[in-house]
């Protein structure tokens, strides 16, 4: 049972993503975005970073990497992919998510704890939440704030306050199906009492939680 | 107009050009003589300070590299260093504040990265005019814009820095950033060239005109009401491909793949041809057409000088050449084998089939200039030193409290760094906001601290006592938080050395860092200095800037944090008594329109015996604070607002607003045992929703909001 | 009156943006692009019909706001 965490040039969160889930017993390792296939792999993250150094608009160049061929293919199949700040605006420009991720209403960056609320347990990210549950994590973003203008998209996370007028307050969106989520705030980064929050591991728990044997 | 040599439109003095035509017996010609130039310039060999900075103690067992590399390595122990190294980049954020920060936060990775490293964290420390001058909100703005920008998208977290404001500052911001690595000690790479035979591999950006000349003429002469004329210097930032070279770089040291590598900033292709041959003893051929470049027609003395950014110069083995280029072509960089070591010293240049340059590498470090200036105590210090303190007989220490929350130097630092990441990579325990930084180093139980402290008003008004406070209160910084102070990196920010009086400036601050050193057994393994920070003709407060490096082994397993004061809790002072004298003290800075008096000296043996304490304590108390800006009032007012929990203050009037150095507060359990040291007294209670100094009350609450609110209401 | 003003990076500042799109286009088969720079263009309607005036106000906002004069240029259109 292994996590394939994709490292496109530009990505910087992808060794955090791995301890995080290494810490919980999970396997995963870093593929490149060369890569044409996911043999092995019976789960994707995409995770956070400046892919392609956000040239042009967040996510647009790396839809078109060639490790997205197989991305989507799992999308289809029903496998987890999951999508982290970086990571969740690629999966909405390669459109395996609806909507899209614009600058945060006051035009700046924002990294703080922000608390999120769990409106949806019946995704890969969220199965093992209570409904409500309130977790405390970090957001690390400049556009952060989704928005859906076909007014598609099931919010499965949202956020208490309302840190970067983000749509229906939408810190994670999934697919109707479930199995494609993308979340805005960083569950690896809330994952050791050392550094702050364990809340993180909900999100993780309920990730490896879903796997099932390829 | 009178026709200038061209040595002196390239910031050469005539004294300087003789040594030239000296060491080559013969008139330079072009390309050597912008290779001279730049590499003469006060920016790159430090001409004007390398006298004096051999002052500075720079041996200690865990010393791996001193100065003189691009970054300072220290053992850490278990097979871990780190690398450590601090610059300024103040006179291009001057004229562009956001690409100037960008580009200082990509030149401090590089140099950190060039040594073997994975660069961990950043912090930055930033110095403006006051902020009710629009230019200089728009500085700011554009200078956390700039590192903010480059420091996020390449993925190093800025875990701390200081901001400080006065006057001086308005026509000169300094933007200084300082940064850590760590690394296994078989990753450690030199800047050497290797032997007769290696290939020079120049990976990264394509060079193009930036920054022409920005060496000699924007770092090393003073600004004026020209200074828009100088703009075309201006390097653009890209982090994006400093990215894809640090992973590159890093998996080339992984692969033991380079003898050395040297990183290309001011002087770009003439340091990183000469310096790294230099040191080797080598000579080496280098043809100038095989640079990948970005804009057609560049000539030789261009392609030497171009500054452009987020370039490396790797010097490889012949049969490893073609796994780096394979590497290189992997994370998308560009690369081109351009020269060849040689033996001999020489260091040939060729362009479009000609010789342009045919030199002795070694002299172009080397030979360099070095001046004894002048120094003179300012004739002006008697009347400076001589002005009385402030009378505080006449305020409520409570309301003195609020306004010194509301200075946007001491109030809360959020509005910064919650545009920096601060937490990628998971190692920031303690982050900004705080004391020091605590940054975990994983699979280990080590801890490594970080303080970076200046203070322009003290060195102002008595640089030797200011120098040395600047290394105590840094290492006090890094011994809350659990760590023994280990080593030294500066950042010397001054007003232009020709001028006696800054050159004793400089040689008093110095003297007195040295003294700190000294006195704490804490090397200094590399610095900076910035001269020509004057604005027609005004020198900015001597400003240098100290970063204390600090190992935690084992780190505390629940380090000291202002947030965690509960009711009931005891605060207890640790340290000196205070004096009385408010020289210098930002209690100073809020009543008197100028600052006077002569700051109360530091205590070697105390402050010994009081960071020791301190690190200790850090081992067993929930909150450890040192005692700086505001004195013990803002200290405390930090833990409770932090806390959210009131807290009353009893002691004597002089401790309240008192920065005497080497103090710090301690908080413990009720009924706790007293804190394990003599000069320790029981300073307050936690409790209740007011901040009480001596029966005079603030809430909490307005404290917090004021606190909170004082950079953002100024930047609205 | 309608004006558009387009402001670019001068030719010989660097243009990171650009160059990583160069690299996406060559990367999908558009390899004879030689190079792409990311300009900035806006849209104005402004009060007056003094085509002079109105081009010198646009320069002034120009020099103070819509360009940065130490990296960019500005070209300004006047339509109708």
């Amino acid at each position: 049972m292994t996590t394939a965490v994709v490292v496109f040039p530009g990505t910087n969160c992808e060794h955090d993503v791995v301890s995080a889930i290494s810490s919980l017993g999970g396997n995963a390792r870093l593929v490149w975005h060369r890569e044409t296939d996911l043999d092995g792999y019976d789960s994707v993250i995409l995770p956070g970073g400046f892919a392609h150094g956000d040239a042009l608009r967040t996510g647009a160049i790396a839809r078109f990497s060639p490790i997205m061929e197989p991305v989507a293919r799992f999308a289809r199949a029903g496998k987890p992919v999951v999508g982290i700040c970086n990571g969740f605006q690629i999966l909405c420009e390669a459109g395996l998510l609806p909507g899209a991720l614009i600058a945060n209403r006051d035009l700046s960056f924002i990294c703080r704890y922000v608390d999120v609320e769990v409106t949806d347990t019946g995704t890969v990210l969220t199965n093992n939440a209570e409904p409500g549950q309130r977790l405390r994590i970090p957001l690390n973003s400049y556009e952060g704030n989704w928005v859906s203008p076909e007014g598609e998209g099931r919010v499965v996370v949202r956020y208490v306050d309302d840190p970067n007028g983000s749509t229906d307050r939408a810190a994670a969106v999934a697919n109707s199906a479930g199995n494609v989520v993308g979340i805005m705030p960083h569950p690896e980064r809330a994952t050791d009492r050392l550094l702050g929050s364990t809340d993180g591991n909900v999100f993780l728990r309920s990730f490896l939680s879903s796997l099932v044997p390829a | 107009m009178t026709e200038q040599p061209v040595h002196r439109l390239l910031g050469m003095t005539d004294g300087e050009y003789a040594s030239v035509v000296d060491i080559l017996d013969r008139p330079p010609m072009p390309a050597e003589l912008a290779m001279y130039s730049v590499m003469w310039s006060e920016h790159c060999s430090y001409k004007s300070s390398r006298k004096h900075l051999g002052r500075f103690p720079t041996e200690a067992p865990w010393v791996v590299v001193g100065p003189g590399e691009n970054a300072g390595v220290v053992d850490l122990g278990d097979g871990w260093l780190a690398a450590l190294r601090i610059e300024s980049h103040n006179h291009p954020s001057f004229v562009e504040p956001y690409q100037g920060a960008a580009t200082g936060v990509g030149g401090i990775l590089r140099d950190v990265f060039t040594m073997g490293a994975r660069p961990i964290a950043l912090w930055d420390q930033i110095r403006f005019g006051p902020l009710d001058n629009p230019k200089n909100r728009y500085l700011l703005n554009g200078v956390v814009g700039g590192i903010a920008g480059y420091g996020n998208a390449v993925g190093v977290p800025t875990v701390g820095g200081e901001i400080e404001f006065d006057p001086g500052y308005t026509g000169n911001p300094l933007v200084n950033v300082m940064c850590l690595g760590i690394l296994k000690r078989e990753q450690l790479v030199l800047g050497t060239a290797g032997t007769p035979g290696t290939m020079a591999v120049l990976l990264g950006k394509a060079t193009g005109r930036d920054g022409i000349g920005g060496a000699s003429v924007l770092a090393s002469a003073s600004f004026d009401e020209e200074s828009g004329a100088k703009r075309p210097s201006v390097q653009v930032g890209d982090p994006f491909e400093e990215k894809k070279l640090i992973e590159a770089c890093l998996e080339l040291y992984d692969k033991a793949l380079v003898v050395g590598v040297q990183d290309l900033g001011a002087a770009g292709l003439s340091c990183a041809t000469s310096e790294p041959a230099g040191r080797a003893g080598v000579g080496m051929e280098v043809d100038l057409d095989r640079v990948h470049t970005r804009e057609s027609g560049m000539t030789a003395p261009e392609l030497l000088m171009s500054e452009s950014q987020e370039r490396m110069m790797a010097f490889v083995a012949p049969d490893k050449v073609e796994e780096v280029l394979a590497i290189a072509d992997k994370w998308e960089i560009d690369s081109a084998v351009v020269g060849e070591v040689k033996a001999g010293g020489t260091l040939r240049i060729s362009h479009r089939g000609e010789v342009v340059a045919e030199l002795p590498a070694a002299t172009l470090a080397d030979n360099a200039p070095l001046y004894d200036r002048p120094a003179r105590r300012p004739a002006w210090l008697d009347e400076v030193q001589g002005r009385p303190g402030p009378d505080l007989s006449f305020h409520d220490p409570a309301d003195l409290l609020r306004d010194l929350l509301d200075d946007p130097a001491i109030g809360s630092s959020a509005w910064i760094h919650e545009q920096y990441d601060h937490m990628l990579f998971l190692n920031t325990v303690v982050g900004p906001g705080s004391d020091g930084s605590l940054l975990r180093v994983k699979g280990t139980d080590k801890g490594l601290a970080v303080s970076t402290d200046g203070n322009g008003r003290l060195c102002y008004l008595e640089p030797r006592i200011g120098g040395a406070r600047l290394v105590y209160e840094a290492a006090l910084n890094v011994a809350v938080t659990g760590a023994r102070p280990m080593a030294v990196v500066d950042n010397l920010n001054f007003g232009n050395p020709e001028k006696p009086e800054v050159m004793w400036q400089f040689k008093e601050s110095v003297e007195g860092i040295s003294q700190a050193c000294e006195a704490l057994e804490i090397p200094v393994v590399g610095g900076n200095v910035s001269f020509y920070n004057e604005t027609d003709g005004v020198d900015i407060n001597p400003t240098p800037v100290i970063g204390v490096l600090g190992l935690a082994d084992p780190m505390p397993g629940d380090p000291p944090r202002l947030s965690r004061a509960t009711e009931g809790m005891e605060l207890w002072l640790v340290g000196p008594e205070a004096s009385g004298n408010l020289s210098g003290t930002a209690v100073q800075r809020l009543l008197d329109d100028k600052p006077g008096g002569i700051p109360t000296a530091p205590d070697p043996a105390t402050a010994r015996h009081v960071i020791a304490l301190a690190a200790d304590l850090a081992h067993t108390a929930p909150v450890l604070h040192d005692i700086s800006d505001g004195g013990l009032a803002v200290a405390a007012a930090e833990i409770s607002i932090a806390s959210g929990i009131g807290v009353s203050i009893e002691a004597p009037e002089a401790e309240i607003f008192s920065e005497d150095p080497h103090r710090f507060l301690v908080a413990i359990e009720a009924g706790a045992s007293r804190p394990a040291a003599e000069s320790a007294r029981k300073v307050g209670v936690f409790g209740g929703d007011q901040i009480v100094l001596n029966g005079s009350a603030l809430d909490v609450d307005i404290g917090a909001s004021t606190y909170l609110d004082a950079l953002p209401r100024r930047m609205r | 009156m309608k004006v558009r003003v387009e402001v670019t990076r001068r030719p010989e500042i660097a243009d990171p943006q650009g160059t990583t799109i160069k690299r996406a286009l060559h990367d999908l088969g558009h390899t004879h692009v030689n190079e792409v720079r990311v300009n900035s263009v806006f849209h104005l309607e402004i009060d007056g019909a003094d085509p002079d005036g109105v081009r010198s106000k646009v320069e002034e906002m120009c020099r103070q706001l819509l360009a940065n004069p130490v990296l960019e240029d500005f070209d300004i259109e006047l339509l109708q």
